[in-house]
Parts: C-alpha cells; structure tokens; sequence
C-alpha cells in the first residue's frame, strides 16, 4: 500500500499541457507531493524543468513508455 | 550534453543555415521557411497554379526524415494519434492563412528580422499577441484532448510521404511543376537543400525548439529554456545576415515582404493563436508528425491544403500586399480560431485525490 499523494494524469496530452496542469496542482496543493503521469519524453523533461525550477525534488520513475514523475519539497 | 546548450546549439545551427541556403540558391530571407516550402510544395504537385512559386522542396522532406530517424535512434518514435485530428487539421489550415498573409512561418520572422527585415518587427507583435490570447485559452483550460496509441505504420506515413516527394524532384516526371520564375525558380542544389533539412530536422527533434514554445513559455511558466533556442537562432542568422552582406534595415525594398503593417500584424497574430492552440509552430508540428505524432502529421495535410488553398484563389499575400479576399480569409480565420478555442475550454479541477496508482509508484514521501 502506498500513501496517498495528489495525482496528475497527463498521458496522451500534448505540451504545454501537462506543464500547465502541474502548475495549477503546485498552487492548488502548495509543498504538497505531486504525482504526474506523462508518457512523452518531451513532457518528461518539461515537467521535471519546471518542478526542478519550483524548487521540487524530482524522481522519474519509467513504465513502459509510462513515466510517473514524483515530485516533492 | 545539457538541455540549455543543447538549444543554444540548435538555435545557432539553424540561424546559420538558414542564411547559408540563400547563399546557395535560395531566394534572399528565404533560407528556411516552413509555410512557404510547404506553399511551394503545392505548386509543384499542381494544387495551385501559381506559376512563381512551384518547386517541391528537399528541405522539407530533410526536416520529416532526420526527425525520424534521429527520434527512432533515440528510441522516441511511437505512433498515436486521436486529439482532435479534424480540428488540427483544421488549425494547421487555418496557420498557414496567416502566414501567408505575413509572407512566413514564425522561422521565416525571425530569418527576416535578423536580415534588417523591420517588417517581421510589426509581425513578430502580432506573433506575440496571439501567443498570449493562446496563453488566456490554455489557463482557462483549452485542450484538443490526449491521444493514443497507435500501430506503428502509422506512424510511417509521414516519413513515406516525404520519400515520395523527394523521388518526385529527383526524377522530375512531367506531372510535376517547377517555376521558371520567381522564388521558387531560386532553389539550392537538391542534396544540399536535403542534408539541411536532414540537420535541422535532427536538431529540432533531439532540442524540442519550437518558435511559438519560446515565448508562450515566457508568459505561461516563466520560462526561458525554448526562448534560448530562438534567440540564438536570431543571433546566428544576424551575424551570418552581416557576414554575407544581405542585411539591409528598414521596410521597403525588402525581399518577399510587403509593408501593410496591419496585416502583417493581424497574419501572425493568426499564426500565433493556432500555434499554441496546436502546441507548436509550424516546423514543431513537422517534427512532432515525424516522432509518429498522426495528428501533427494530419496538421502537415492541413497546412499544404491551406496553401494551396490561399494561391488556388489568389488570396495570398505578395510583395504588392494582401488581396481584399485575403484579408477577409485571414479575419475569418481568426474567428474560427476563437470559436475553437473557446468550445474547447473546460474548467475543471485537474487534480485528484488518488488511493491508488500503477505499479512502481513510490512509496515513501
């Protein structure tokens, strides 16, 4: 069982999407641990930019193509 | 190599070659523009009879092939598709309305304005304000919707595609037209103009430089990284512009470009609304199509048909200025980009409370 953790699926959206969907979970759920599901490299390194940026550890996790990006202060 | 030189490197690359195409034969500030090879690429398949500009450009099929072979190598291509493909079709039509009111791509732009073109200053405004009324729609929560995916020969439609037309202009069979004058009479050498845009396709793949992702990202996250791309993408097209004497400054005499400032600005504020609506400039949606993205691929489709609408009904721009049907086309584009945007908003919480997830999750917080 894993704790529970604010979850964001952005697989199949195109870019800035899941940028803009993260951005909006960072201010909803301020310092709070994010969780977001993209399935592009493109939106990986977008995602991760940003939260590296916000001030947020990142963690990558790939899937199949799937990649779970756990990010938190 | 990091992500920020990697951009810079891109940036300055293109910004190069695009002035070295014109060295080589291409028309002047008409070293890369996607709007009008792919303008010129309907006139050399006949699907408009404009006489001066019919000439299938290699460069665009450099750009599909060495995005996709570098995005295969780097294990990125994958087939999918269906957010919207009729709507992107749609956009990629309606993008290239605008552009060719302006006379380029967002590329074209800044290849111009590094030439002295101050023109592309008033399009680079109008660029400018659509991004940012794109920025409005994607905070209200505008989107076209996730894709899927796909089998993978979907994914090599576009690459086949772009083999098809570069054997067509190597083999030159009569169906085929090629101008006698006029910008698409003034070309590079085939292989050259092919390894160009092998390298640009490549570049742009690997950097994910996008003209309209700079300075949407600007705005929209405060971000620099994409604008990075575009900036050396300018300085180099600058330096190189000085280095082989075709910078000239000011507004009139320029090449390929008229002087109406309202619709220059009006025809990229187009063009910059229907980027971000679509996630990318023109050339982005060329290289998205490339990675196996069908919908980016089906936006190429909209685009040539958008070009060859606009010469077929003589509703393009020229250096004479914009046709009256032209400005009625550009300003119904924009409404239909309005009316897109806004039956696509959805206001809604994108964050959920989740108990549980995939597998590999982590599990410590």
């Amino acid at each position: 069982m894993s704790e529970e953790i604010q979850a964001i699926d952005a697989r199949g959206k195109l870019c800035p999407e899941p940028v803009v969907l993260t951005r909006k979970a960072m201010d909803t759920f301020p310092g709070e641990a994010l969780l977001i599901l993209v399935d592009s490299p493109v939106a990986k390194e977008n995602v991760s930019r940003l939260a590296k940026k916000q001030g947020y550890k990142v963690t990558i996790n790939d899937e199949d193509g799937d990649y779970l990006i756990t990010i938190k202060r | 190599m990091d992500e920020k030189k990697l951009i810079a490197l891109s940036g300055a690359v293109i910004g190069m070659l695009g002035v070295l195409l014109v060295f080589l034969g291409n028309a002047r500030n008409y070293g890369i523009c996607v709007a009008c090879f792919i303008r010129d690429i309907a006139g050399g398949l006949g699907l408009h009879r404009a006489e001066v500009v019919q000439y299938i450009r290699p460069e665009v099929s450099g750009f599909i092939l060495g995005a996709f072979i570098i995005a295969l190598l780097a294990g990125e291509f994958r087939a999918r598709g269906g957010s919207s493909p009729l709507l992107r079709f749609i956009l990629g039509f309606i993008v290239i309305v605008g552009a060719l009111i302006f006379l380029g791509c967002p590329l074209r732009m800044v290849l111009r304005l590094a030439a002295g073109d101050l023109n592309a200053l008033v399009g680079l405004g109008g660029f400018t304000a659509g991004i940012y009324i794109g920025i409005i729609f994607l905070r209200r929560g505008f989107s076209l919707g996730r894709n899927y995916s796909m089998g993978s020969s979907n994914g090599y439609v576009l690459p086949a595609i772009a083999i098809i037309l570069l054997l067509l202009v190597i083999i030159r069979p009569s169906f085929i037209f090629f101008s006698e004058s006029g910008p698409g009479s003034l070309f590079a050498p085939i292989f050259l103009s092919l390894l160009a845009g092998l390298v640009v396709g490549a570049l742009v793949q690997r950097s994910r430089l996008c003209m309209a992702g700079g300075i949407r990202d600007l705005f929209l996250i405060k971000d620099p990284h994409l604008f990075y791309g575009t900036l050396a993408l300018f300085l180099a097209a600058l330096v190189s512009s000085l280095a082989f004497g075709y910078f000239q400054l000011g507004f009139l005499d320029q090449p390929i470009a008229h002087t109406d400032g309202a619709w220059n600005f009006i025809g990229m504020l187009v063009v910059g609304l229907g980027s971000v609506l679509l996630g990318g400039c023109p050339l982005r949606q060329i290289i998205m199509g490339s990675e196996g993205d069908t919908d980016a691929g089906l936006t190429f489709l909209g685009m040539l048909t958008g070009a060859a609408f606009m010469h077929n009904f003589g509703l393009a721009a020229s250096p004479a200025g914009v046709p009256v049907n032209g400005q009625i086309a550009v300003v119904i584009s924009l409404v239909v980009l309005v009316v897109i945007a806004v039956s696509n908003c959805k206001v809604s919480m994108p964050v959920k409370s989740s108990k549980s997830f995939p597998s590999g999750t982590p599990k410590k917080f």
